[in-house]
């Protein structure tokens, strides 16, 4: 007899269920038992203890598509490589440290566009926009005589708003986003040139807070050594206490060598980069805002509930809308993120060359913002990616603008090579997602 | 069935429902007990779909009564028939291929703090309900697509138990399934009876049907053909009210000759 009360159902094996053709749960042979976990399926893969193992599964990933950042990694190193044995200037601490802070107005950019990415669309409205948010800060603060901060906020506010305008259009009216933010992108180069007026050009003050945006440096060696300390001691500490839980909670932990394997691989880096920063005028304030909005964006991305709504409307939208999703709006808010993030980079990049004018944000600076996104491992596809590729892509495209320049090579030759790199990194997508689909993990 | 309670968890009384000149449901009765298989099964257009849509509070009926628990109410939308403990489990999966099966298990309702996920606490909960099912499935930390079909079937029939419900619709759950797989998901239809669940299962394979259902309600026309009990029917008289070849000059003639014999053997 099944009990009518009507108590949870998956209360647990307790209580005795009738007498099913498999057995019920009490059943001391049933498949749920400790037998079950003998008889796991032989054709599946188990990962093996320790080096072994570490190995045996990065090359099973790699053979079935899953690459994650290592294409770009690898390119990095390839370019690095490439550049600094044609000219040694390249990997000196001056270059380094100029290219750490050239990377960060588009980065910024890059970063909604990740968003947007997710979701399997995208925004062709953000060099404009970013363009038009430098305008109304220039003006606002230059012009108006507005406090720098205020301008900034407005000029945030009204690119937040563009974006909601692109949002609604493409989640409420139903018009293809490419569609929707090509004609924002006119529209809002047109709105830039009008606030800007006829002289085309607002220079900004080299003192004050925009322009310190980009040129200030904390110059003590404390301060990046500081940041690396924080950023390794943080990151070992989170995945020791996330393991402690883990454990409480009885279900598989990370190996203790796992970890220190990330940390110390962290590390080497974040101490390196700080070195590296010390050896010229130390951590540029850019960089670090660029890097925490990063990481913030990342943690938006997988560790909320709203990250895990975007990732779930770019793989399939109507299991998002059945989920109980808001699939309108969440469309409508990742087009808010891309415009705020453009207007973010917007004002890094008037700052950068402390004015605004008809040719912020014109020309490529969308095209590398969105091809940063795709060389960093973000799919065009919707569904993956990361927010750090708008780092990792950024950090190729600007270390082959900044190799070319030092050696002399016109734009010409910058465009085609950066064309190309882009071309091999859908590639790279396109490809990984085949043999993900192979080995059906796609 | 000795089993059955007395009320119903969820009574369905003439339920009718038309779509324009369409006539697609006529007076159908339709009765869940807990800790029962209900196989729901008619040909293409018997109204199957539709008598679903009611249920679910997708499509509420024109007229007719339904009762949960003996009390009379309506499911006006599909939030309201989650709110009730009504699950239902669509045909296309409707799983996220992207996420893995912690994130496709609690999609919608994630559980954290302040909007913080807390994973832990899924995969937790995710590892206990698979267990609890004796769903075997290689980690609950790999995207579903690597997932076989029989395995994204349970996932999205687990997904569904998340919500504590007592009635659980399958929506044609074995289609397209091979014999491995389909056995895997009529395992979980049984284990999901002994828990005390009233499981609706929407099926064209009489197999299947006849392997875990205790009743089989039969939709013809968009009208009631007939409860069968499923273990002292046969395939053949379950075909015959699907298709409609018991109401034929044939079997009205043979049912009156019957009687009149039944009669003079009195």
């Amino acid at each position: 007899m099944t009990d009518p009360t009507g108590e949870d159902p998956l209360a647990g094996p307790t209580r005795s269920g009738r007498h099913a053709k498999t057995g019920s749960f009490d059943d001391p042979v049933a498949p749920a038992g400790p037998a079950a976990q003998a008889q796991v399926d032989p054709r599946l893969l188990v990962r093996e203890q320790g080096l072994a193992g570490y190995l045996g599964e990065f090359k099973r990933r790699m053979r079935s598509g899953e690459l994650g950042s290592l294409p770009v990694v690898v390119g990095l190193i390839i370019i690095w490589a490439v550049f600094q044995s044609l000219n040694s200037q390249f990997l000196s601490p001056q270059n380094l440290s100029n290219l750490s802070v050239d990377i960060v107005a588009t980065g910024l950019i890059s970063v909604g566009i990740v968003f947007v990415l997710l979701l399997g669309e995208i925004d062709l409205s953000a060099g404009a926009l970013s363009g038009a948010a430098a305008a109304v800060l220039a003006v606002l603060h230059v012009n108006q005589g507005w406090s720098p901060l205020a301008a900034m906020l407005a000029s945030v506010a009204v690119a937040t708003l563009l974006g909601f305008v692109h949002g609604v259009f493409f989640a409420k009216v139903g018009v293809p986003s490419f569609v929707v933010t090509l004609a924002g992108m006119l529209a809002w180069t047109g709105l830039q040139l009008w606030v800007l007026g006829p002289n085309g050009t607002v220079n900004l003050p080299y003192e004050g807070l925009v322009a310190s945006l980009t040129s200030t440096y904390f110059n003590q060696v404390i301060a990046a050594y500081g940041l690396a300390g924080v950023a390794v001691a943080g990151f070992c500490a989170i995945s020791f206490a996330g393991n402690a839980r883990r454990r409480t909670a009885g279900i598989p932990t990370r190996t203790t060598g796992d970890i220190i394997l990330r940390t110390a691989v962290l590390a080497v880096m974040a101490f390196g980069a700080a070195y590296v920063l010390n050896q010229y005028k130390g951590l540029p304030l850019a960089l670090l805002i660029f890097l925490v909005v990063v990481v913030v964006a990342d943690f938006i991305q997988r560790r909320t509930r709203y990250g895990r709504k975007v990732f779930a409307v770019g793989g399939n939208i109507e299991a998002a809308r059945r989920a109980g999703i808001s699939v309108a709006w969440v469309r409508i808010s990742v087009f808010m993120i891309s415009g705020a993030m453009a207007a973010v980079g917007g004002i890094f990049a008037a700052s950068r060359i402390a004015s605004a004018s008809q040719a912020t944000g014109q020309s490529n600076v969308l095209m590398m913002a969105i091809a940063a996104a795709v060389i960093g491992g973000t799919s065009l596809f919707g569904g993956r990616g990361t927010a750090y590729s708008a780092l990792l892509g950024m950090l190729v495209i600007q270390s082959i603008a900044s190799g070319m320049a030092l050696q002399g090579v016109s734009n010409s030759i910058q465009f085609m090579v950066t064309g190309a790199v882009l071309l091999a990194a859908v590639v790279i997508d396109s490809v990984s997602r085949r043999s993900q689909k192979a080995a059906g993990r796609a | 069935m000795t089993t059955i309670t007395r009320t119903p968890v969820l009574a369905l009384e003439g339920i009718s429902k038309r779509f324009g000149a369409v006539q697609a449901l006529t007076e159908v009765d339709l009765e869940v007990h807990a800790g029962e298989v209900v196989a729901l099964v008619g040909d293409n257009g018997a109204g199957k779909s539709t008598l679903i849509k009611v249920i679910a509070g997708v499509g509420p009926p024109d007229s007719g009564e339904i009762r949960w628990e003996g009390s009379a109410v309506a499911i006006p939308s599909p939030g309201a028939a989650q709110a009730l403990g009504i699950a239902t489990v669509y045909q296309d999966l409707a799983l996220c291929d992207n996420l893995d099966v912690v994130g496709n298990l609690f999609l919608g309702r994630e559980l954290g703090h302040f909007g913080v996920l807390d994973e832990v606490a899924m995969e937790k909960r995710s590892r206990d309900l698979l267990h609890t099912l004796s769903i075997r499935i290689p980690s609950v930390r790999i995207p579903v697509a690597s997932l076989s079909g029989g395995q994204r079937q349970t996932v999205a029939i687990s997904r569904s138990l998340l919500g504590k419900p007592k009635i659980v619709m399958l929506d044609e759950p074995t289609a397209a399934l091979g014999v491995e797989q389909t056995a895997q998901v009529l395992d979980l239809v049984e284990r999901l009876r002994s828990q005390g669940l009233g499981v609706i299962l929407i099926s064209h394979n009489m197999v299947d049907v006849k392997a875990v259902a205790d009743r089989v309600a039969v939709l013809r026309l968009g009208r009631n053909n007939g409860v069968f009990d499923a273990k002292r029917t046969t395939q053949e008289e379950i075909i015959s009210a699907i298709t409609g070849a018991t109401d034929n000059a044939v079997s009205r003639r043979r049912a009156r000759t019957d009687q009149l014999k039944d009669g003079a053997d009195d």
